[in-house]
């Protein structure tokens, strides 16, 4: 980076930038606090009575917890799918859609990458092109076909699609083309490894890196999903943790505010965790997908 | 060396073809089907599914016109489609714009070399945070703390901020700008860490020599940073651009009705709740459903190629894609 000045600082200059210095760091720790303070109120109305949330922002955690804590389990009990079955559900969905969307996306990614054919640049170009297209769109089209092959109201509408995403092979391409390189190839197939066993093999282990960070944003794409899940699944019983806080909306229990609060931190405390073991790598994801030279 | 990759071509097709089997089933037939139903009467009527039977442009009509009960007249576009469509465009601006500047404030301030500011990673992890946490607890979480009988509606009413009587739920613009904070609260983390990683792409070099040459930071965040982060600021603008007009966990669970209509009076309506609402209300119309989905469809793919004219011809040498 560039070098520091450090020739001929006067006095009002350094102290100029230490004015700097403190004003930014005041405005970021005030956006920091806004990051955090939502989810603080939410966690400390967990621990309240409704009566005493109606009262205003509290500060200080009360001893409500419990009580809130069975009263939100009855109340949402028999109204089709509890919070856990709701995680569950958003498991049994996300672990697959995950591992397919990672592993196939490397697939197409080495396939463009390693072997030479006709189509290849089509296929990239296509690839690119249709990363522009969101799933919306075509939500209706995808909800009657899944009606009529039978497949409303499963969860594969939900898992099968992940194979084919387009913005996680575009990442895949970029890191493989620094990661992975046409010699080691070669020389395994000297060694006679088959083309699949050399991407089991040999590919994949070297894409790990790229592979665990999509795996994230992959899995938490799929767990928050809401729209999808909306338009593909009616029957109650099957409800996953996003259509789950939708019913924490509902008249049942709305006003019951200790409850919604304890309903709202049980789907949000996961992800905080998740997020915090693995925000490095989560960061720095973003940021590479964001520019690669 | 002659590589030996000729051989092996077809290897190339095997390995891409799940990728394009899953992508032609599940994604283009559906957005085909799609476009066929937007031409087809196909809804339940008295309970009873039609047989679907075409009818030309009339879907697409009843999206774009309608007939105004006084006159007797077709009154083109103030429909409640078309709303949904705008409802969504002024959600996005009104986020976006602060947004990207806030973002591009902090990405200049995280990686100006003269003033250095201490505990970035952590100012990082904090920022990115309301981007990972699912939308549909944000939006109830955001509800229930500005309802009628919500804590920072009470604060702020004790506080005499607010009237007496005031409640955020009835108000058009406290429920757009509530919308569109949230937005912006769960994506300037996200915009600002591709920005970082943006500018530190610029050749350092070209920072050295302005200082040699006296530029201060703001001429060498105006003259060098800004110029070339354009196509960076151009990218993030159209695919946020195509994520907003798809934005519906947020609205969808707000401040609406028990069936799903945004409110007050639909200004929080968008369009994916509009066609929501088309496919699942108690008497389904997949054609208008459909129809608004091309609509939709047709909207993005105009704002797409707007970016790929803009950005070809001053194509620079960095590639850029967001994850989303």
């Amino acid at each position: 980076m560039a070098a520091k000045p450090e020739v001929g600082i006067d006095a009002s200059y350094a102290s100029k930038i230490r004015a700097k210095k403190i004003f930014r760091t005041v405005i970021c720790v005030l956006l920091c606090i806004m990051s955090i303070f939502p989810f603080y109120i939410m966690i400390v109305n967990t621990t309240l009575s409704s009566d005493t949330i109606k009262h205003g922002i509290h500060l200080i955690p009360g001893n409500k917890l419990v009580s809130n804590f069975k009263g939100m389990l009855e109340r949402t009990a028999g109204k089709g799918t509890t919070v856990w079955q709701a995680m569950w559900h958003s498991v049994i969905i996300a672990v697959p859609a995950t591992i397919l969307q990672v592993y196939f996306a490397t697939l197409t990614a080495y396939g463009l990458t390693v072997y030479q054919f006709k189509l290849r640049n089509m296929a990239w170009s296509f690839i690119m092109a249709i990363m522009m297209i969101p799933a919306q769109v075509s939500i209706i089209g995808f909800m009657n076909l899944m009606i009529k092959i039978n497949l409303y109201n499963t969860y594969w509408p939900l898992i099968i699609p992940a194979i084919a995403a387009p913005s996680t092979v575009y990442f895949m391409k970029q890191y493989m083309s620094s990661a992975l390189s046409v010699e080691i190839i070669e020389a395994a197939r000297i060694d006679g490894s088959g083309e699949f066993a050399t991407f089991n093999k040999i590919a994949l282990p070297l894409m790990k890196p790229a592979m665990a960070t999509q795996a994230i944003f992959a899995f938490i794409a799929s767990w928050n999903n809401l729209y999808t899940p909306t338009m593909m699944i009616s029957d109650n019983r099957k409800y996953t943790l996003p259509m789950f806080i939708t019913g924490l909306k509902s008249d049942s229990i709305r006003t019951d505010y200790g409850f919604v609060y304890v309903g709202l931190t049980l789907t949000v405390f996961p992800l905080l965790v998740v997020y915090f073991a693995l925000s490095k790598y989560i960061i720095a994801g973003v940021a590479l997908g964001g520019v690669k030279e | 060396m002659k590589r030996k990759t000729v051989e092996y071509g077809k290897y190339g097709y095997i390995f891409i073809a799940p990728f394009f089997l899953v992508f032609l089933l599940f994604q283009l037939y559906p957005l085909i089907y799609t476009f066929y139903l937007s031409f087809v009467e196909y809804r339940m009527k008295d309970g009873k599914w039609n047989t679907p039977k075409f009818c030309g442009f009339d879907n697409y009509m009843a999206m774009l016109t309608k007939t105004d009960f006084k006159t007797g007249q077709k009154v083109w576009f103030n429909t409640l489609p078309m709303n949904s469509i705008k409802n969504t465009l002024i959600i996005w601006i009104i986020n976006f714009i602060p947004q990207i500047l806030l973002a591009l404030l902090l990405a200049a301030w995280f990686t100006d070399t003269v003033v250095k500011l201490k505990g970035q990673g952590a100012f990082k992890v904090l920022m990115f945070l309301p981007n990972i946490i699912t939308a549909s607890s944000i939006a109830v979480l955001f509800y229930n703390l500005f309802a009628n009988q919500g804590p920072v509606t009470i604060l702020l009413r004790n506080m005499h901020v607010i009237p007496e009587k005031y409640n955020f739920m009835e108000s058009k613009t406290a429920t757009i700008g509530i919308i569109a904070f949230m937005q912006f609260w769960m994506w300037y983390g996200n915009s600002m860490i591709i920005l970082i990683a943006g500018i530190l792409g610029i050749n350092p070099s070209l920072y050295e020599a302005a200082m040699v040459d006296g530029a201060s930071g703001k001429q060498q965040f105006f003259s060098i940073t800004l110029p070339l982060l354009r196509p960076i600021l151009e990218f993030s603008l159209v695919t946020s651009a195509i994520g907003g007009l798809q934005m519906y966990d947020i609205p969808s669970l707000f401040n609406v009705t028990n069936t799903g209509i945004g409110q007050p009076d639909r200004v929080s309506h968008t369009v994916t709740m509009q066609i929501r609402e088309y496919a699942s209300s108690s008497n389904p119309d997949y054609g208008k459903a459909a129809a608004i989905s091309v609509i939709l469809f047709i909207v993005t793919l105009i704002i797409s190629l707007i970016f790929f004219v803009v950005t070809r011809e001053k194509q620079p040498k960095q590639k850029h894609a967001v994850i989303r």
